[in-house]
């Protein structure tokens, strides 16, 4: 039935269970529909080539604009840490840097506590309590990033400087992460409130694909005289393993993209530095502060390529992210098989 | 045959989606024909202004019904690359385009239309208000040479002031701005280790202090932080009341940030801007002359390319330099002096229409 074009079967089908099913003329057009539902295949068809398109239009657009800035400063450009507009000098190393470490801890501070708080609002939590909990843990997501930098600016600011940092410094001041001068601005800052931003995404994500594990499961750990906390660590959490991490590479890719929470709160100083507590810059942020003032072609040409960067982090960030999961799913299926061998024996 | 029924209103429904669809389409392009009677201006660039030419165009419309003009405060920057790729009327900068950017443009007139300043707000420990500062003193600070509110550069310039001994920390602006290039101006002017090291433009590379974005973000920085020193706008210091530094002048006079000792600057220059109009007025030399001042401009091609549109722009502009300079001050913006409106004035006769003749 499926390749009903390639070999005419003798009785008609009453009617094709979908589209997909019917037959096709050489340009793939379904054949034998009405011409309101053709156009309707082709209006839905453009639209899934639009997102195929969009993404190899813009890199073109951005590979022709950062042309300058390639043919001047070739390869030099991703290491070099200079950035001085006035002497025409760019390197996009600190921003680089910033970008990835300021992403990478947001996920660090945040994962645990999205896991967390995911667990607990599908296992744990009263049932009372389960729809407000995960509406409100929603409404964070929904908040506008300007909204948190501002909150960051006079809230969180001035509370990373007069006791978080200072106390950081007390007691670990011995790590060259947590010196220096205390501003409040900074990499920690930036980590903080993307971690804050994150949370929502990850959390709830994760605590659909919680529910989502079929109730057999936990039913049968329970019956074998799990624990709670056993039936949570050995029956749900390896089941939704690799949705899980889609939800972490969601919140990964918001976490590097984030422009102006991060602008707000990072302090914008283009210097890679071991501390926490340094001001630091990010990619997104640079263009973001720069491009509207930029008058020389090879400033605005640099922040092109710094974009188009952005584009490959993301990129490669997230590729890497998928063969995680890839590789937990295969060993998820390994597993699964070598039960199955082991109860058909 | 439930089937066969269900398509039927499917299609029904698709052909009365494509009906409005259509019908759409031609409301549009109806709506979009007609209205060409009145001449509309399109300008884009700095933000600074933009209160005050937003004001202006409402003024306008009340005294000459016909002309509709639009300003998109879209960044100098983005002002002068629009105004030279002919995609705007005109465009508006703080700081004036070079030599070679008007080449680009095939000639551009630069009309100022007021006068900004950048002051130096400051949150320190014991001084409410009442710090002097000189040229020296905010160089060394901005190079991260002056290290400490008590260091004797200071200490000199403030006798009666309680200094505390803590570090200073100076905050600058992130986003590339008219402010920062005024500002820069100035202390390149007056500094040779500003002007050999981080030199001037919309954005530096910086040898230290914070970078917050907009007038705003650095507001918020001072105010939050004790010890710290950051330059805003003069009309958005004034908005919000922030404590601003006397700065020691030319004529070694500690001249307040005003709107008048702003203009002042600008009179100070009387003999010295040239035609053209496109000066840098820091570090003025009259007595009651605020330093860090500078023009903002308003941007034409010198050939229009639509002669009903060149005359509009044209009268536009003479309105902005004689009536509109009254709505200045009532927004915080220093006015100019009458010298440089009468050079402002014989610019705007050079413009001409498409075949090179002049517009009046």
């Amino acid at each position: 039935m499926k390749t009903a074009a390639n070999a005419p079967s003798t009785v008609d089908p009453p009617a094709p269970a979908s589209f997909a099913e019917k037959g096709r003329d050489k340009w793939g057009a379904l054949q034998g529909v009405h011409w309101g539902d053709k156009i309707f295949h082709y209006t839905t068809g453009t639209f899934a080539i639009l997102v195929l398109a969009l993404p190899l239009l813009m890199m073109v657009m951005l590979i022709a604009a950062s042309r300058l800035s390639i043919t001047n400063f070739g390869p030099a450009f991703l290491v070099d840490t200079q950035w001085d507009p006035v002497r025409e000098e760019f390197g996009a190393l600190p921003f680089i840097f910033g970008t990835v470490v300021s992403s990478l801890l947001a996920l660090l501070l945040a994962v645990p506590v999205s896991l967390g708080l995911a667990i607990f609002l599908s296992e744990l939590c009263p049932k009372k309590l389960r729809k407000p909990l995960g509406f409100f843990s929603e409404l964070l997501a929904a908040i506008p990033s300007v909204v948190y930098g501002f909150w960051g600016i006079f809230v969180m600011l001035p509370w990373l400087r007069d006791s978080v940092q200072p106390a950081l410094a007390r007691w670990f001041g011995f790590l060259p992460i947590f010196q220096g001068q205390a501003l409040g601005f900074g990499m920690l800052a930036a980590a903080m409130i993307l971690a804050i931003m994150i949370v929502p995404t990850i959390a709830s994500i994760s605590r659909d694909v919680l529910r989502a594990v079929p109730d057999t499961e936990r039913e049968a750990a329970i019956a074998l005289g799990a624990t709670p906390w056993e039936t949570i660590r050995h029956a749900v959490l390896p089941m939704a393993k690799s949705g899980i991490l889609g939800a972490v590479i969601l919140g990964l890719n918001r976490a590097l993209g984030e422009t102006m929470a991060v602008t707000m709160v990072i302090g914008n100083r283009p210097k890679i530095s071991a501390s926490l507590f340094d001001p630091s810059h990010s990619m997104a942020s640079v263009i973001a502060n720069e491009l509207i003032e930029a008058e020389k072609d090879i400033h605005v040409s640099s922040l092109s390529q710094i974009a188009l960067l952005l584009f490959g982090v993301a990129l490669v960030m997230n590729l890497g992210a998928r063969w995680l999961v890839s590789g937990v799913k295969r060993r998820a299926a390994k597993i699964t098989a070598s039960v199955k061998l082991e109860t058909s024996k | 045959m439930s089937y066969l029924a269900r398509y039927a209103r499917f299609n029904q429904n698709i052909r009365f989606a494509l009906i409005l669809i259509t019908m759409f389409v031609f409301a549009a392009c109806a709506s979009g024909g007609d209205g060409g009677q009145s001449t509309s201006l399109t300008g884009a660039g700095a933000t600074f202004p933009y209160p005050l030419y937003t004001k202006w165009i409402a003024e306008y419309a009340k005294l000459s019904p016909g002309i509709a003009i639009n300003y998109q405060s879209i960044g100098s920057g983005g002002g002068i690359r629009q105004l030279t790729e002919r995609t705007v009327d005109f465009g508006a900068s703080d700081a004036p385009m070079s030599d070679e950017q008007i080449e680009k443009a095939q000639g551009v007139i630069h009309i100022p239309t007021c006068i900004g300043a950048v002051v130096l707000a400051y949150n320190v420990e014991g001084v409410s208000t009442g710090l002097n500062l000189s040229a020296d003193a905010i160089a060394g600070i901005y190079l991260g040479e002056i290290k400490q509110w008590d260091d004797p550069k200071i200490k000199t310039l403030n006798p009666d002031l309680a200094l505390p001994a803590k570090p200073i920390s100076s905050v600058h602006r992130s986003d590339g701005s008219g402010t920062t290039k005024i500002f820069l101006d100035y202390l390149s002017a007056v500094s040779p280790a500003w002007a050999k090291g981080p030199g001037s433009g919309t954005s530096v590379s910086w040898p230290g202090g914070l970078g917050a974005k907009g007038n705003e973000g650095v507001a918020a920085q001072v105010k939050s932080q004790p010890n710290t020193i950051g330059y805003i706008e003069l009309a958005y210091a004034v908005q919000n009341r922030m404590s601003v530094a006397k700065l020691q002048n030319k004529a070694g006079k500690m001249v307040e940030p005003t709107l008048q000792s702003t203009t002042d600057s600008a009179r100070a220059f009387a003999g010295k801007i040239p035609d053209d109009l496109r000066v840098s007025i820091v570090n003025a030399d009259g007595e009651t002359a605020y330093p860090i001042a500078g023009f903002t401009y308003i941007l034409l091609r010198t050939r229009q390319d639509n002669e009903a549109k060149g005359k509009a722009l044209v009268a536009f502009l003479r309105y902005a330099l004689t009536q509109g300079q009254s709505h200045a001050g009532e927004l915080h913006y220093a006015s100019l002096p009458a010298e440089v409106i009468e050079k402002a004035q014989k610019r705007l006769d050079l413009v001409t229409g498409p075949s090179g003749v002049k517009l009046q």
